[in-house]
C-alpha cells in the first residue's frame, strides 16, 4: 500500500478532530505516514502512534520562526523520503499554502478544500461559492490535498510502533520571518468550524450581539456573524461566514438580520437546516431558508431562547 | 534593493478579470472551465491595488518616479481589470493574453506570472489579493513566491515599507495575529481586512487613456502553449454538477409568537 504522507501542524499529546479525521483519510488511502510540524517530543510521538501512524517525520529544528517556506521545505523533503503516493494537509490558510509550495516543489498538482478522496485519489470538492460539487484529480505528480474539517468521521486504529525519522531541512530559500506572535483569547463556545449548530447575525443587530449569543448559549452553538457586523467591528473577524470568512456545513444554522448576500451565502448555503429571521419579507436569505421568520430579530431571538430553556425545566 | 539605494519604488499588482458573483456563475464545456461573459475585477484585487498604491503614495508617489504596474493574464476583455486598476492610480499595465492559457490551473498561472515577472524584471514588491473570487484556492501567491524565490508576507490586513527597505505586515488566524518582516524584493498577499479600496475619480478615469499597457504574448515570455492552459495544468476537473437549488420553506410573520413557533420546528425537525 502507498504511503500517505499527512501534515500535522501543531504536533499535541491530545490529537484534535481535524487531525484525527486527516489521519482516518490517510489509513482509508494507504500507510498514513505523519510529518510533525515541530521536533519530535516523546508524548507526541505516542499520541500519532496512538492513531495508527506507520512512521514519524519531525524536523529537526523548529518550523514556526518563518512563514510558510520552512514548512514547505520540511513537508516536501517528508513526501520524497516516504516516497508517498499522497499528501494530506489541513485546509487552513497555512495549510493551503504551503500546499502551494509543496506542489512547485514536487512538481505535483494541488487540489484544495476537498471533502472527500476515493481510493483512487479522486477528490470532492464544492466551486462557485458552493454552486458546484466538482470531481477533480492531480494529473501530474503525488497529488497535494488539503482537506477540511468534518469530511471524514474519525475513527479509531491499532496503535502501532513506528519509527521516527529527523529531517534537516536543507535550504528553505528566503522567508518572512515571524518577528511576534499575539494568541488570541479562546471562547468558552463551540468552534465555529465545528459546531453542529450555528447562530449567526449581522448589520439588523444594530450594534448588540446579546440576543444571538442568548439563543446559541440555550442551544450549545456557536455564534457566526455577516462581514457587515464584523466590519462594523461588533464582533471579531474570526467569526465571519462567508467567502472572506469560513465556509461552514453544521446541522442547522440560524442567521438574524443578515440579507442573504452571495458572498454570505457562499459560506453557509450546504448547512443542512436554515432559519433565517429578518424584518424583511423580500430578504434574499429567505429563499433558501427551510423556516423563515419575517420578525424583529431583537425580539424573535430571546423569546426563543427562553422557549428552550422553559422547555429544559 | 532598490529601495535603500533611494531609488524609485517598483511595485507590481496582479490583477483578475472574474466572473461577477452577483450573476450566477456556470462551468461549461467539456473541460469545465468558467463562462466569463459578465466579468470585472476581482474585488479582492481592488485591495492589492489599494496597497500597491499606499505604498508608493507613502514615498511621494508616481511624483517622485515611483511606479505601480497593474499586470493581468487573461483573454481580450481582461484588458478592463488592468484599465480599473489604470484608474485607481497604477502607473502602467501589462496584459498577458495567450489563446494557449484558457484553462491554466494554479500551476500553469503561477508558471506564467513567474515568467513575465522575470521578463520585467526589477520589481521591489509584488503584490495580488488574497485569493480570486473564482478560483477561490490561494495558491496562486505561494506558488509565484515559491517559483520566484521570494519571502512571502501572505494573508496580510496591514502592510508598512521601512527607509531601511524592510517590510512589516499583520497576518491574523483565528488564534494568532503575527507581525511579519522581509526585506524586498519580497511578495505580498492582502487580505479584505486592510484599507478599502478607492474608487476612481473624474481626473483618474480621464488619466488612464493616456497611460500605456504593454501586451506580452507566451513567446514573449519564452513559454511553449504545452506548459500553459488546460495542457499544462498538473490539475483536472473531471466532472461537475450544479448544486440543486435549496426550495424555500415555510414563512411566517411574527405575531408575538414567532420565537415559540422557532423552537416548535426546531423540535418537530429534532435539532433541540
Ligand atoms: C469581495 C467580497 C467579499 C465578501 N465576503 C463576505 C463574507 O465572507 N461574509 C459576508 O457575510 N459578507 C461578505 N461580503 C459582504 C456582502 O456582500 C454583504 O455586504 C454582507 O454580507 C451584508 O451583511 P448583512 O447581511 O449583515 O447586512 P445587510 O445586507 O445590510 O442586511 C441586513 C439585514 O438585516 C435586516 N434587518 C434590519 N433590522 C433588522 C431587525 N431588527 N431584525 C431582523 N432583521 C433586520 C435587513 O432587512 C437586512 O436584510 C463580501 C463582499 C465582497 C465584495
Amino acid at each position: 500500500m502507498a504511503n500517505i504522507l499527512v501534515f500535522i501542524d501543531t504536533p499535541t499529546a491530545q490529537p484534535g478532530k481535524a487531525q484525527r479525521e486527516l489521519l482516518t483519510l490517510g489509513h482509508r488511502l494507504g500507510e498514513p505516514v505523519v510529518a510533525l510540524g515541530s521536533p519530535a517530543a516523546d508524548e507526541t510521538v505516542a499520541a500519532y502512534a496512538n492513531l495508527g501512524a506507520t512512521a514519524l517525520y519531525a524536523p529537526a529544528g523548529a518550523l514556526a520562526g518563518t512563514l510558510i517556506a520552512g514548512e514547505a521545505a520540511f513537508v516536501a523533503e517528508a513526501a520524497r523520503a516516504c516516497s508517498a503516493g499522497a499528501v494530506l494537509l489541513p485546509n487552513s490558510a497555512d495549510g493551503k499554502e504551503i500546499a502551494a509550495r509543496v506542489g512547485i516543489k514536487l512538481s505535483a498538482g494541488v487540489i484544495t478544500d476537498a471533502v472527500d478522496v476515493t481510493a483512487d485519489l479522486t477528490v470532492t470538492k464544492s466551486v462557485l461559492a458552493g454552486g458546484y460539487t466538482v470531481n477533480a484529480r492531480a494529473v501530474q505528480g503525488t497529488p497535494v490535498i488539503t482537506v477540511k474539517p468534518n469530511s471524514v468521521e474519525p475513527t479509531d486504529a491499532a496503535a502501532t510502533s513506528p519509527e521516527v525519522t529527523t529531517l534537516e531541512v536543507a535550504d528553505a530559500g528566503p522567508a518572512a520571518r515571524v518577528t511576534e506572535t499575539v494568541e488570541k483569547a479562546v471562547s468558552a463556545r463551540p468552534e465555529l468550524q465545528d459546531a453542529r449548530i450555528v447562530v449567526s447575525g449581522g448589520r439588523g443587530l444594530d450594534g448588540d450581539f446579546t440576543p444571538v449569543e442568548q439563543l446559541a448559549d440555550a442551544l450549545g452553538a456557536a455564534v457566526g456573524a455577516s462581514r457587515a457586523a464584523t466590519d462594523a467591528g461588533w464582533i471579531e473577524h474570526s467569526y465571519q461566514v462567508g467567502q472572506t470568512g469560513k465556509t461552514i456545513s453544521p446541522q442547522l444554522y440560524i442567521c438574524a438580520g443578515i440579507s442573504g448576500a452571495i458572498q454570505h451565502k457562499a459560506g453557509m448555503q450546504t448547512s443542512q437546516v436554515i432559519v433565517a429571521i429578518n424584518s424583511d419579507e423580500d430578504a434574499p436569505i429567505f429563499e433558501i431558508a427551510d423556516f423563515g421568520i419575517v420578525g424583529d430579530a431583537r425580539s424573535v431571538l430571546p423569546q426563543a431562547a427562553a422557549e428552550i430553556q422553559r422547555r429544559k425545566g | 534593493m532598490s529601495v535603500t539605494s533611494g531609488a524609485p519604488l517598483k511595485v507590481l499588482v496582479l490583477v483578475k478579470h472574474v466572473p461577477d458573483a452577483q450573476f450566477d456563475r456556470h462551468l461549461t464545456g467539456s473541460d469545465h472551465v468558467i463562462d466569463r461573459s459578465e466579468s470585472i475585477l476581482s474585488e479582492l484585487d481592488e485591495y492589492a491595488v489599494e496597497a500597491a498604491l499606499q505604498l508608493v503614495e507613502a514615498r511621494g508617489g508616481a511624483k517622485a518616479g515611483h511606479t505601480v504596474t497593474a499586470l493581468t493574464m487573461g483573454p481580450e476583455r481582461a484588458s478592463a481589470a488592468v484599465k480599473k486598476s489604470l484608474q485607481m492610480g497604477a502607473t502602467d499595465g501589462v496584459h498577458i493574453n495567450d489563446p494557449a492559457l484558457a484553462g491554466s490551473d494554479a500551476a500553469a498561472t503561477s508558471l506564467v506570472l513567474a515568467s513575465a515577472v522575470n521578463h520585467l524584471g526589477g520589481f521591489d514588491v509584488i503584490i495580488t489579493g488574497m485569493a480570486s473570487t473564482d478560483g477561490e484556492t490561494s495558491l496562486v501567491p505561494a506558488q509565484l513566491a515559491e517559483r520566484l524565490s521570494l519571502p512571502q508576507l501572505t494573508m496580510v490586513s496591514s502592510l508598512e515599507l521601512g527607509e531601511d527597505g524592510v517590510l512589516t505586515a499583520r497576518r491574523d488566524s483565528d488564534t494568532t495575529s503575527k507581525t511579519l518582516q522581509a526585506a524586498t524584493p519580497a511578495l505580498v498577499s492582502v487580505t479584505d481586512q486592510g484599507e478599502e479600496a478607492r474608487y476612481p475619480n473624474f481626473k483618474g478615469i480621464m488619466g488612464a487613456k493616456k497611460k500605456k499597457t504593454v501586451a506580452l504574448s507566451l513567446s514573449d515570455l519564452g513559454l511553449e502553449a504545452s506548459q500553459v492552459g488546460a495542457a499544462g495544468s498538473w490539475t483536472r476537473i473531471e466532472d461537475a454538477s450544479p448544486r440543486p437549488p435549496r426550495e424555500a420553506g415555510t414563512v411566517v410573520t411574527d405575531s408575538g409568537n414567532a420565537g415559540v413557533e422557532l423552537v416548535d420546528f426546531l423540535a418537530d425537525k429534532k435539532l433541540l
